[in-house]
């Protein structure tokens, strides 16, 4: 019986904090390699060093190949180092549908807290609250425009 | 003696012991986003810290794991510097805490993305992007507190007074440590103090504060002696592990 593609099955696991967006599409899948006729590596890359995530997401890759016939070994490789660069477009219109305003291309070299777009009203005319949020990867902002509060995913 | 292997675990034990200190800022920050900032900061180190433990066990290859080297060592082992010990105190004294250690970790990380060990310039990679934010923070406090009110400007002036002679401490080498320089795996600590300085005397006048000029520091740091705040901390942060022996969740 051949296996399904271990890159479509990986589609499949979502960001545990981020749920409408997968963890192929947001880059931690660096690799998935075939070492056998059941027996998969799959190498993914941490976002931030102490991302809490990242140990349920080892453990959902597991349990996905394994519901899939794949025995998967998860192997965590740094280089290259993970960057928000790496999100497709598809995956930053999916951060903005769900609330959060995507990541800005280019590295935000001074975090200073530059106006971000509100993902609700579009408009530019907002203000950061905090430079943290309730995750590593996001700041909170709020709409001056329509007032709604939002989460920023920073630029890293 | 490893020299890899001390030098790991002095990246390790700054990171590691700095955040333990933050993380006393949990639900008690002065407001909410603060809080948030302080929690934030201190997950960060301890992801840092847990990167430069993991490589550290593996060097040591001696069946001692990352949670191991972290909280079962005896306090003469840990070769953090005084700085990343010292109390939090009040907000003051903590954000000048993160200010000078997000300084040092920039200028450190920034040398050791070009380390030869290949490893050991990933994490310094990743750790600097994650430091820049770190930086930024703190030093607009400093601003807002050194030119806000006679109170802000008071705690702050006070802090400086009182923890500056700490600051070279952070520069201190750990047995073994010459070798790695000379073998371009670690960076020259005496060209990153030089560094320290004028990034600091050109921040403190941004702030409109006057740099220290007192040039009495704190001898002993990184060679196992501790201030007197070390044991009181290590105690909570070993408790657990010593009350019930290979614990896990």
């Amino acid at each position: 019986m051949k296996l399904k593609n271990p890159l479509e099955i990986l589609e499949l696991v979502p960001d545990p904090e981020i749920p409408v967006i997968n963890i192929v599409e947001l880059g931690i899948v660096r690799e998935a390699k075939v070492t056998s006729e059941n027996s998969c590596e799959v190498t993914i890359t941490p976002t931030y060093s102490a991302c809490p995530a990242m140990f349920t997401i080892e453990e959902d890759i597991i349990k996905i190949m394994k519901e899939n016939g794949w025995d998967a070994k998860v192997v965590t490789k740094m280089f290259p180092i993970w960057t928000t660069d790496w999100l497709t477009d598809e995956a930053r219109e999916k951060l903005r549908i769900y609330g959060i305003s995507p990541p800005e291309k280019g590295a935000d070299e001074h975090h200073i807290g530059k106006p971000k777009k509100c993902p609700r009203c579009g408009s530019m005319n907002s203000k950061q609250i905090s430079r943290f949020g309730s995750t590593l990867c996001k700041a909170s902002y709020q709409c001056l425009d329509c007032l709604e509060p939002f989460d920023y995913f920073k630029c890293h | 003696m490893n020299p890899l292997y001390n030098y790991l675990l002095k990246l390790a034990d700054d990171s590691f012991i700095m955040g333990q200190r933050l993380s006393a800022w949990c639900g008690e920050g002065p407001y909410l986003e603060e809080d948030i900032a302080l929690t934030n900061i201190a997950l960060d180190e301890l992801g840092q810290a847990n990167n430069f433990y993991v490589y550290a066990s593996r060097v040591a290859d001696n069946g001692k794991s990352e949670d191991d080297l972290a909280f079962l060592r005896h306090e003469h082992e840990y070769v953090n510097a005084h700085w990343t010990e010292l109390p939090n105190e009040d907000y003051a004294q903590t954000i000048l805490k993160v200010y000078v250690f997000s300084v040092y970790q920039k200028l450190m990380y920034e040398s050791l993305s070009n380390s030869a060990d290949e490893e050991l310039s990933a994490i310094a990679q990743k750790s600097l992007k994650e430091v820049r934010y770190h930086y930024t923070h703190a030093a607009s406090w400093m601003k807002i507190f050194a030119q806000g009110t006679e109170e802000s400007r008071g705690r702050l002036v006070k802090a400086v007074d009182n923890i500056w002679e700490y600051t070279k401490g952070l520069f201190a080498k750990v047995e073994g440590e010459d070798d790695l320089i000379a073998l371009n795996v670690a960076p020259d600590v005496e060209a990153l103090y030089e560094n320290f300085v004028s990034v600091t005397t050109r921040d403190f006048q941004d702030f409109g504060l006057e740099y220290p000029a007192n040039p009495f520091m704190q001898p002993k740091s990184r060679t196992g002696y501790h201030t007197e705040y070390f044991g009181f901390m290590l105690c909570e942060l070993q408790y657990m592990q010593r009350a019930y022996p290979g614990c896990t969740w």
